[in-house]
């Protein structure tokens, strides 16, 4: 831009200063709104931990609870569902739980705290559907003749075993996740709480 | 009577004078001038014009008794599935006002599928016409957008698990995506917060951005003017007065053209809503008479048929690229088969427009295409796990039709190009 008879700079220069002033004033009266759609306060104060009576729940029987909005699926597994998961290792995607889906404490062969209660997120870490469970082995499960059962996730095919690791060449990336929990006695888990009381 | 007419051409005068009345209905109605030989295909834009007309009057009067609320009634019911269900059992006529809104969206879809269509025939998004047809597509969008989020309001177990999936396919983005799909939802799982401003998207925001897509849809058009089944320009050959050879008044020629259309889409409408608004559990997901239960997934998901080919590109990318996650690349997929039409008048090189005039190669490969589509859709509405015939996989098949329709609009610049064209005639054939 050039200074000459037919353009004032002066009033160019204070034209662009307001058109910035004007944005900027813009977008700052964006971000109220934008923000507004961020969860409210009552939706960050929901999500108290859930305490679970399992003294009921035998060998083999999956119970589901709901914590934060999600099924929280707590199964207890029996020995020859447990022998069954370091043999199918290699056809899963992340079987040592490298990735960061659950607690230090659940970081072992069968993801739980005691080796026969399994405490998960029942949500498919593709996108977000509730797996089905398929605890029936072999053909009968309708997945395949080898099924050690586990979950298949019907939105879109995901399986994952009695671990909940996912199989590996499956849209879901993750296995599913395990939230904190901790146990109260014998009998009695509390869903998103792990303090070491 | 010629004082009754003298009155009335005072008030027009008086009107022109102050708003441009006259001026507009000539260059939009009694003098856009339109090739003569529009046929079938030239139906559908008026249609979805009326589709649209249809979805915001009935749309109007739902808001007059649906409630946004995920909370539970007395009954323990959500309130928003309930008021679904009062207007189909105690509103006067709210079943019929809700059916054709419902049957209505999968109208909407078919004749915009059958418009888009007519375009890929008659090559209508070349140039000049780009922008009507990047309009046309934004207006696509716009319309998933409003299916989607109006989808959600009945608060079914098909509602809330669909939402469920769409909204986490945003969190497949690297980075930013948890946040974002928390964000969307307005809490960390489909609730009260999601199905009010599903409602605010689908009732206000939505409607406005497609009013005023529409409207952008026709200026274009009418600024450059419509193509016809030849392909070529009735611009290029006209009168002592500028007027078109090959061109027509769309009023009265169209518009009386276009009523027979509407009466026959009536029918049709009609049928549907009367005896089968359902649809086959295609228009109305048997699922979605469940209300929403956060804890437990129906056993089979699918979105509602319109949306199936993209959900079979979603489900066809298995394997993760680059070290990002495999579902990314499905969601990158689906959005790319959409998008993808936009670039159409630049990915075909073709030295004319009308499939007319086209040789063998396109005719094959556009064939090909328009059944793998309807494969895709069809794979869609099913488990992943069907088979054909009970023996052949479909999730293969899916991965396999995928990769076709991508190759075929990304290698359209040069089949295009090398196909044997038949010569375009200089006036437009009445055939």
């Amino acid at each position: 831009m050039s200074c000459d008879d037919t353009v004032d700079c002066g009033r160019r220069r204070l034209l662009v200063a307001t058109a910035a002033a004007g944005g900027v004033a813009g977008v700052a009266v964006a971000v109220p709104f934008v923000a507004s759609m961020l969860p409210s306060e009552r939706a960050k104060a929901a999500g108290a931990p859930v305490e679970v009576d399992i003294s009921k729940l035998g060998p083999g029987q999956m119970m589901t609870v709901e914590w934060r909005g999600k099924p929280v699926w707590i199964i207890n597994r029996t020995k020859e569902q447990l022998d069954s998961l370091p043999k199918i290792d290699d056809q899963l995607a992340d079987p040592k739980s490298d990735k960061n889906m659950q607690p230090e404490y659940a970081k072992n062969e069968t993801r739980s705290i005691k080796p026969e209660i399994l405490v998960a997120v029942g949500i498919c870490t593709h996108l977000g559907c509730s797996p089905t469970e398929k605890f029936k082995t072999g053909a009968d499960s309708g997945i395949a003749p080898d099924w050690p059962g586990g979950f298949f996730c019907p939105c879109h095919g995901s399986t994952f075993d009695l671990a909940g690791r996912v199989y590996k060449s499956k849209p879901a990336p993750d296995n599913l996740e395990i939230p904190p929990h901790m146990y109260l006695g014998d009998a009695k888990i509390v869903i998103g709480e792990d303090k070491k009381a | 009577m010629s004082k009754i007419n003298a009155i009335l051409k005072g008030t027009l005068d008086w009107v022109d004078e102050r708003f441009p009345l006259t001026s507009n209905w000539k260059a939009h109605l009694s003098e856009y001038y339109a090739p003569k030989n529009f046929n079938f295909w030239y139906f559908f834009g008026s249609l979805a014009m009326l589709v649209l007309v249809i979805q915001i009057v009935t749309g109007i009067f739902l808001t007059m008794h649906f409630k946004p609320d995920a909370s539970l009634n007395a009954a323990g019911v959500p309130v928003a599935f309930a008021s679904v269900e009062y207007i189909m059992r105690d509103v006067p006529w709210g079943w019929l006002i809700r059916y054709m809104h419902s049957t209505g969206a999968s109208a909407f879809f078919l004749v915009v599928y059958l418009h888009m269509f007519r375009g890929m025939l008659y090559g209508s998004y070349r140039k000049p016409r780009e922008l009507i047809w990047i309009f046309g597509i934004i207006i696509f969008l716009a319309l998933m957008a409003e299916a989607f989020f109006g989808y959600l309001l009945p608060w079914g177990q098909m509602s809330f698990w669909g939402a469920q999936v769409i909204v986490n396919l945003f969190s497949a983005i690297p980075l930013i995506g948890p946040d974002l799909s928390i964000w969307l939802r307005g809490d960390y799982v489909v609730g009260d917060a999601t199905l009010n401003r599903f409602f605010a998207f689908h009732v206000v925001a939505v409607p406005m951005v497609l009013l005023g897509l529409v409207a952008a849809h026709i200026i274009a058009l009418h600024e450059v003017g419509s193509n016809n089944p030849d392909g070529i320009e009735i611009k290029k050959k006209k009168d002592a007065n500028g007027i078109p050879l090959d061109g027509i008044p769309f009023h009265p020629y169209y518009s009386v053209k276009d009523i027979v259309g509407v009466i026959v889409f009536l029918m049709v409408f009609s049928v549907v809503v009367f005896f089968m608004p359902e649809g086959g559990g295609y228009f109305l997901e048997y699922n979605n008479f469940f209300p929403a239960d956060p804890l437990v997934t129906p056993p089979h998901i699918a979105p509602v048929w319109y949306f199936t080919p993209y959900y079979s590109l979603l489900r066809a990318v298995t394997y993760p690229l680059f070290g990002i996650d495999a579902k990314f690349w499905g969601v990158v997929a689906m959005g790319a088969g959409t998008l993808i039409f936009a670039f159409l008048p630049w990915l075909d090189r073709s030295p004319v427009k009308s499939i007319r005039y086209r040789g063998p190669l396109t005719k094959w490969l556009l064939s090909i295409w328009v059944v793998g589509f309807f494969i895709l859709g069809f794979l869609g509405t099913k488990d992943p796990s069907y088979q054909f015939f009970g023996f052949i996989p479909g999730a293969p098949v899916a991965q396999l039709l995928s990769v076709y329709y991508f190759l075929f609009f990304l290698t359209m610049p040069i089949w295009s190009s090398l196909d044997r064209c038949k010569p375009e005639p200089d006036r437009v054939t009445m055939k």
